[in-house]
């Protein structure tokens, strides 16, 4: 041991790119840090990998409806069980439909308390509005639905739907939406049910988004002599209008695969398209839930399987579009702030 | 203000700063948005109130000693709780945090500590994605990968599977932000002393974001706790008492479901008990991880 150490001092390393002495060598032979490594990239990529194998197996399982019905599996509104045809239009369509409604009813909301919060709200109050709400995506899913079936639904159609259809209904275009019978449990409360559902989503992202605009551009603005309102309307809003449409967004990539609370208030029972809100309908989650273990013959589970393919696809979409918009104004903030 | 004849302009007759009519329509405008906001946040705030309200003064009645204690009883008994649902949620949300805590947090020590480049930027997103994910979608994946093939039918394992794939991108997010926020020279002081890689992350890194972790750890299984549509399609539910993973287990939000969904006024009774029940376990997760994260961060 002795000798070989003087050696190594005596004799100066060729490159500073050598083993190292003995002396220093790990006791362990493999590396520990490799095994921990190995351990940490696997766990890394399973991440990616349960990713692919989604979209892998839904297309498999998938394929024999939409090899059979091609494009007609979207275009198509006949889906009938008895007669083997599967088209997913009145879903697709009772999906869209819920989810704009929910967007309709939130953005304003939700913007609306976000203002509030960063820009008005006496400091004391700003934590626990911003908290209060934000506890509302602590909730679960089925505690809405169970909320919207028992107390949300008779107010619909004791209370609310026989007053659109007097105020709203006689008007010439938006009219239509407000024909037909009050049900209660039909697409107008699956909207209703589903804007309280993205609020938290659209309040906690709007506030970050206002919170990164400069205080600046608010000073500047009053200082023009401008009122508090004209200087959020001017300054802020514009400024930050890229990161809110981003929430409203991912509100809506939310409100998208909603499944329960929605299941239990939109009827899911007509498979005809109305322009009215006030029938019963389908969203493509609720569909899921409802026939996939009713789903009897392979050619019906192979069109349910295409319905949950077709509703992954679609929420990645608008998911990655929503942090394009968010990425955007989070990182390249002041260009967004020039152009508006 | 004294000077105001030498100004280069022809001053007006009235103070510049005297309140006009335009003046006043402004301010006006002005209270007025500012009212429309307010109305904005109390409806926010308000919503929340007015569910919990309804699940606490409606879920109330249903709660007693047997609703904690005995199994589900056919309609026209009297009695009967939610207890296999319970004991049943403990144990689905147990295996699906023993899959589901260590691929997070493997995957959050990758992209905070591991990961360079582009490949940090392609875990990040899919995970982002995997977030995005419609649980109800979740549960035809794992229906179709566990159910059908490998356990061949309805199972806890499925149904922990799916609350698993949905609890990962949650600690993702949470474990790689909170990691990036422990100070480089932590991590400069422990490689100087010649402690290797590994033993710097779990010694000295995981420990300082000690509190942060834990936030995101149980507010994923929060998340989890509540989800009912993939376990409609894995674990199916069940009225008995069940330990066996590889057979239906029952569920709070299933339980909950049946009973709302049935017809008689007494299972309405007790579904409302049974979200009472869900929601003040979510409840009081959520609040002690925010609170601890308040704590570390202010």
């Amino acid at each position: 041991m002795t000798t070989r150490n003087a050696e190594d001092e005596i004799a100066p390393p060729a490159s500073w790119d050598v083993q190292g002495s003995p002396k220093f060598a790990r006791s362990s032979g493999v590396g520990a840090d490799d095994v921990f490594k190995w351990l940490v990239y696997t766990t890394a990529f399973a991440v990616p990998a349960v990713l692919v194998a989604l979209f892998v197996l839904l297309v498999i399982d998938a394929w024999p409806a939409l090899a059979r019905f091609g494009l007609g599996f979207v275009t198509s509104s006949n889906w009938d069980n008895v007669k083997q045809q599967f088209g997913t239009l009145p879903y697709i369509y009772g999906t869209v439909v819920t989810s704009l409604l929910a967007l309709l009813i939130a953005t304003p909301v939700g913007v609306g308390a976000a203002i509030f919060v960063t820009e008005y709200a006496p400091r004391p109050l700003r934590v626990p509005v911003s908290f209060t709400i934000e506890l509302l995506a602590a909730i679960p899913s089925i505690i809405f639905g169970l909320w919207g079936f028992f107390a949300l639904t008779p107010i619909m159609r004791s209370t609310v739907e026989p007053f659109m259809k007097s105020v709203v209904g006689p008007l010439p275009v938006i009219g239509g939406l407000f024909q037909g019978p009050s049900v209660g449990k039909d697409l107008f409360t699956g909207g209703v049910i589903l804007s309280i559902m993205i609020l938290p989503t659209i309040v906690s992202i709007s506030r970050e988004v206002l919170l990164a605009v400069p205080t600046m551009q608010r000073e500047g603005m009053l200082a023009l002599g401008a009122t508090r309102w004209e200087a959020i309307r001017e300054a802020v809003i514009p400024y930050a209008r890229v990161g809110i449409a981003g929430a409203a967004i991912l509100g809506l990539a939310r409100a998208l695969g909603e499944t329960m609370a929605v299941t239990m208030v939109i009827g899911n029972s007509s498979r005809k398209i109305t322009g009215t809100l006030l029938t019963p309908g389908y969203t493509m989650a609720s569909a899921i839930a409802n026939q996939f273990t009713e789903a009897d013959n392979p050619l019906y589970f192979s069109a349910i399987v295409g319905v949950a393919a077709l509703l992954l696809v679609v929420s990645a979409i608008v998911n990655i579009a929503a942090r394009l918009m968010i990425w955007q104004i989070s990182r390249g903030g002041a260009e967004g702030g020039n152009r508006g | 203000m004294a000077d105001t004849g030498t100004l280069p302009y022809k001053a007006s007759p009235v103070s510049p700063l005297a309140p006009d009519r335009r003046y006043l329509a402004r301010k006006f405008h002005g209270r007025f948005m500012a009212g429309l906001i307010t109305v904005a946040a109390l409806v926010g705030v308000s919503v929340l109130w007015l569910i919990l309200g309804y699940v606490i003064v409606r879920g109330a009645p249903a709660i007693n000693l047997d609703f904690f204690t005995q199994r589900p009883l056919p309609y026209g008994e009297v009695g009967g709780g939610i207890a296999p649902s319970i004991t049943g949620t403990l144990l689905i949300l147990a295996v699906a945090a023993l899959i589901g805590v260590p691929v997070g947090l493997g995957c959050g020590i990758y992209l905070a500590e591991y990961g360079r480049g582009s490949v940090v930027e392609v875990i990040r997103f899919c995970s982002d994605l995997v977030a995005g994910v419609p649980s109800i979608v979740v549960g035809v994946f794992v229906w179709a990968l566990l159910v059908r093939h490998v356990v061949g039918n309805f199972s806890g394992i499925a149904g922990a599977v799916s609350l698993a794939i949905i609890m990962i991108p949650i600690i993702v997010r949470t474990v790689e932000a909170v990691l990036l926020l422990v100070p480089y020279t932590l991590r400069e002081a422990a490689l100087a002393l010649g402690v290797p890689k590994w033993r710097v992350v779990i010694s000295v890194v995981l420990p300082s974001a000690k509190a942060g972790i834990i936030t995101g750890l149980v507010l994923a299984i929060a998340r989890a706790g509540g989800e009912t549509a993939p376990l409609l399609l894995t674990t199916l539910g069940n009225q008995f008492f069940s330990w066996n993973l590889l057979e239906p287990i029952g569920a709070i939000p299933i339980q909950l479901y049946n009973y709302a969904v049935a017809p008689y006024p007494d299972w309405h009774t007790k579904a409302w008990g049974a979200a009472l029940v869900l929601i003040s376990v979510i409840g009081v997760l959520s609040t002690l991880a925010r609170v601890a994260t308040w704590g570390q961060s202010r």
